[in-house]
């Protein structure tokens, strides 16, 4: 039971600890908020009775006096400022510590707080503050402190158990019932220093009261809407859903060859609903990305001090949401690329008033969706990158030659300072410009299955762009084969598919040193046949290739595989702990027919065949190449549409007369042909699905792309029109099963382009 | 007198007996997804009501011949710490219960390998019953996995 009380003690200090963080700071901004101050009065109250409660002298007495400082600041005796700020902020870490402390071991450790509270009582007046400042600057405001400092630890009688506040459920109720308190003067909102844009809604409605007393009395009486659940559960049912998805794929696999209508109806009601519960439980999953942002105003306080700098932080989208397990994961990286503007990005405010800027600098953060990922940009208004700095420093660590550094582009010198042990800081200061820096950053959001770039303009400022799933437990793959063994290869790896047909592949594939290249627009690229890699089968035998151009880290590589099924929606599973040493497989899923599939670690795969160096110069090569479009390509308008549930196709939009849409009941037979009479002629109807080779959609609407040719119009009845896009095809494209031109990658999605006169062609028209 | 009932199977010519509080179910055989690259032991992936289950087979495990092709394995799928295996074997046998005081420790002559999977040895009439220790054989293709991880790096 006492656990039960302790481990909830725990958790809600902890969510009230990361709200002082937030809200010590923006009181710093706005000194005279009393409801802010109010509210933290109140937390650090909390945390003083309950502590007192469970016995916990040394959390106490800390706590009692940072809470004596609080009432005093919040009688108007004295006023907030930096010194007192930054000796609260070391109260909520020491109050941090000792938390994790008892977390570990139930009781408080051998860490001594003495040196602290004499700060704390230093700041209670003004006339000893300077003395607090001098504690504060000789020790950092750590919260364990050297034994050397005196320690005048003063054992505070405990307090009556009677004042222990019932545990509040949630950090919102909590502030949703204030103590009333008569200083109601409304302070100005002024432009808060360091203080987020978005502010969190129980931050809102702790600020609230003090000017809407009636809205927070009504509040008061309503039930919070939300529910704490355990992680494990939600895991589980995530599991679930899970099974469910691929039990349906079962199912609809079956049910496609059936003719028993009264069961085919049933499969796609049952598909609806597993595809909505589906994005039902994925939600219940998703956080906002406020929850990693919430650290930053207290980063950005303390980093600039530091630095000695002025930084303004904005928040814009942080209600995105995303997956937990991202969330988790994309904290380091954000932090520490936030670190990396203040330290290198934004200048101090002398330089910045040389410049022309003002003193204060911006730091922005912005997420946003986009085409199902998420964006997130971290920009600053400082100097922006110094294109000549990055490639000396380049030479001269070693990274690339002179004659290279010369030819390099713009982004290309950009993406340098991802390269391992690079760092442009003159000097190395404690925050960053180790070394241990933006590789391990790209290296973390690209195992995410993300991306990161840079922008920036000199003078003007930096921005990193990151590009990250919403989710990693169900993925978009390619399902392929080879040696009669089906994989599954992660869709954010995949750059291009390219078929060779065997008299093709003696001239265009060669060789150097018995290894296999492949000449792709003018770039060579390291070829890997799968089959051989995964010792499934020795040397090779003369058939058409299909090659898989595939993306890991910065290498690029063509995989040989022996044929290329589908794209699908596939559950990941992990391995089991006996096969965690196999870098080659990132885990494995259950396809439609109940059978188990490996997928393929796209990364682990290039270090086992030895894919190196050298092809992350053509991956760096190639890229910079399509940017200065060297290669003929061109650009298109597409129509993007899907025939059958699954199959993602496009058609140039030039091939397109009209779209249109027919109800089933105007379709007529005329000589075993479907047709439409349309503006006074008859249209054929042409079903792609079943062309393909898929089963006929079962809308009551069709819906039919007219295409024109000459005299004679052809429908070509699609299941949904998606988008409209540009996009650049590369015209020397070729392969693709008859009726296509080919595939592309469209929007990070494997899409067939349509053919619409070779599909004349195949019907005999 | 402390009894405990095991669950049998046996491999080649022997029989083998785990504790049935560590046997989650028993199933025919079950189609696998093969794994390259992954050590001889370890057969594959079984899709278990859409549970991940690696396929470990014991005659490889006890240094027997593999099975000629016809032969079709039985699964004694096991509890394991974070997720299941399955012990590949020739056939199931019946549940027992035996005393433990009975239990001998293997002779000192079996290959080290081999004796190390056996927990003890049980004195049934006329047959010999080897018991099994379920989680060393899990142990013994993990450090075999990490082995041959280690050969393909160096």
């Amino acid at each position: 039971m006492i656990d039960e009380i302790l481990q909830e003690f725990l958790m809600e200090s902890r969510e009230s600890l990361d709200q002082l963080d937030r809200e010590l700071v923006a009181l710093e901004g706005d000194p005279r908020n009393n409801a802010r101050l109010a509210s933290i009065f109140r937390a650090v109250h909390t945390i003083k009775g309950t502590a007192g409660f469970f016995q916990f002298a040394k959390l106490e007495s800390v706590a009692h006096v940072g809470e004596n400082l609080l009432s005093r600041l919040r009688d108007g005796v004295i006023v907030l400022e930096t010194t007192r700020t930054s000796v609260l902020l070391a109260m909520v870490d020491a109050i941090r510590v000792l938390l994790s402390q008892i977390e570990i071991s139930e009781a408080e450790g051998e860490g001594e707080y003495g040196a602290l509270i004499e700060a704390l009582t230093h700041t209670l007046t003004d006339e000893t503050l300077s003395q607090a400042a001098a504690l504060l600057s000789g020790d950092k405001p750590a919260p364990a402190v050297p034994p050397a400092l005196p320690q005048p630890f003063v054992k505070l009688p405990s307090t009556p158990p009677a004042s222990v506040a019932p545990p509040a459920p949630a950090a919102g109720m909590r502030s949703a019932s204030p103590k009333p308190h008569t200083s109601l003067n409304a302070a100005p909102k002024a432009a808060l220093v360091a203080a987020p844009t978005a502010a969190h809604a129980a931050d809102k409605r702790a600020a609230e009261p003090a000017h809407e007393p009636e809205a927070a009395s009504t509040e008061r009486t309503n039930v919070d809407p939300r529910i704490r659940v355990d992680v494990r559960l939600l895991d589980r049912l995530m599991n679930l859903v899970g099974e469910l998805v691929l039990a349906r794929n079962q199912l609809l696999q079956h049910a496609s060859g059936s003719a028993d209508t009264a069961l085919v109806s049933t499969c796609q009601g049952l598909n609806l609903i597993t595809t909505e519960l589906q994005e039902g439980v994925m939600k219940t999953r998703m956080q906002p990305i406020e929850n990693v942002w919430n650290r930053f105003p207290r980063v950005v306080r303390d980093l600039s001090q530091l630095c000695g700098k002025q930084v303004r932080l904005e928040m814009e989208g942080g209600t995105t949401e995303l997956d937990k397990t991202i969330i988790e994961a994309i904290g380091d990286p954000l932090t520490h690329l936030v670190r990396n503007s203040i330290d290198h990005g934004i200048e101090a405010p002398e330089k910045r008033a040389a410049a022309g800027k003002a003193a204060v600098g911006t730091l922005r953060l912005r997420a946003f969706h986009e085409g199902g990922r998420v964006n997130i940009e971290i920009s600053d208004d400082g100097h922006g990158i110094d294109a000549e700095r990055v490639k000396a420093r380049a030479l001269e660590r070693g990274l690339i030659t002179s004659e290279r550094a010369r030819a390099l582009s713009e982004s290309e010198v950009y993406a340098l300072l991802f390269l391992a042990g690079f760092s442009t800081a003159e000097k190395v200061s404690n925050i960053s410009g180790r070394g241990v820096g933006l590789d391990v950053v790209k290296s973390n959001i690209e195992r995410l299955g993300g991306s990161v770039d840079i922008d920036s303009e000199p003078g003007r400022g930096t921005t990193f762009r990151i590009r990250i799933p919403l989710t990693l437990a169900i993925i978009p793959a390619l399902v392929i084969g080879s040696a009669g063994e089906r994989f599954a290869i992660p869709q954010v790896n995949l750059v291009e598919l390219v078929r060779i047909d065997i008299e093709q592949a003696r001239t265009l594939i060669e060789r150097i040193h018995g290894v296999p290249v492949y000449r792709l627009r003018g770039n060579l690229l390291a070829l890997v046949e799968l089959a051989n890699v995964l010792e499934l089968r020795q040397g090779d035998q003369p058939r058409d290739l299909n090659m898989i151009v595939l993306q890991a880290d910065d290498r690029q590589f063509g995989l040989l595989v022996d044929d290329i099924f589908d794209t699908e929606e596939i559950v990941v599973k992990p391995l089991g702990r006996e096969l965690k040493s196999l870098h080659t497989y990132a885990g494995a899923t259950i396809m439609g027919d109940g059978r188990v599939a490996l997928i393929l670690d796209v990364a682990g795969l290039a270090e086992r065949a030895g894919v190196g160096n050298a092809e992350r110069r053509i991956a760096r090569d190639s890229a910079a190449q399509r940017e200065r479009r060297d290669v003929p390509v061109s650009v298109e308008q597409l129509l993007l549409f899907r025939s059958g549930s699954s199959m993602r196709m496009a058609i140039p939009l030039s091939a397109v007369a009209r779209l249109e849409e027919f109800a089933r009941s105007r379709v007529e037979l005329v000589g075993g042909e479907e047709v439409v009479q349309y503006r006074g002629e008859i249209l054929p109807l042409v079903h792609l699905s079943e062309l393909f080779g898929q089963p006929r959609g079962e809308n009551d609407m069709l819906q039919v792309l007219v295409h024109a040719s000459g005299e004679r119009n052809v429908g070509f009845v699609v299941e949904s029109i998606e988008d409209v896009i540009q996009q650049e095809i590369v015209s020397s494209r070729r392969g693709g099963r008859p009726g296509t031109l080919g595939s592309a990658v469209i929007q990070g999605k494997v899409t067939e382009i349509l053919d619409a006169a070779a599909v004349r062609g195949l019907l005999g028209g | 007198m402390v009894s405990t009932q095991l669950c049998t199977f046996s491999v080649d010519d022997l029989l083998f007996g785990v504790e049935v509080t560590q046997v989650q179910e028993v199933l025919r055989y079950q189609p696998m997804t093969r794994i390259p690259l992954a050590p001889d032991r370890i057969r594959g992936l079984i899709n278990l009501r859409g549970q991940i289950v690696t396929a470990i087979d014991l005659r490889s495990c006890l240094g027997f011949p593999a099975r000629t092709d016809g032969e079709l394995p039985m699964n004694v799928v096991i509890r394991g710490v974070d997720s299941s295996v399955s012990l590949l074997v020739d056939s199931i046998g019946d549940v027992i219960e035996v005393s433990e005081d009975s239990f001998e420790s293997p002779p000192s002559t079996m290959k080290p390998a081999q004796r190390n999977l056996i927990q003890g040895i049980c004195k049934l009439p006329g047959k010999l019953l080897l018991v099994l220790a379920p989680e060393r054989v899990l142990g013994m293709t993990q450090s075999d996995a990490r082995a041959r991880a280690g050969e393909l790096v160096a």
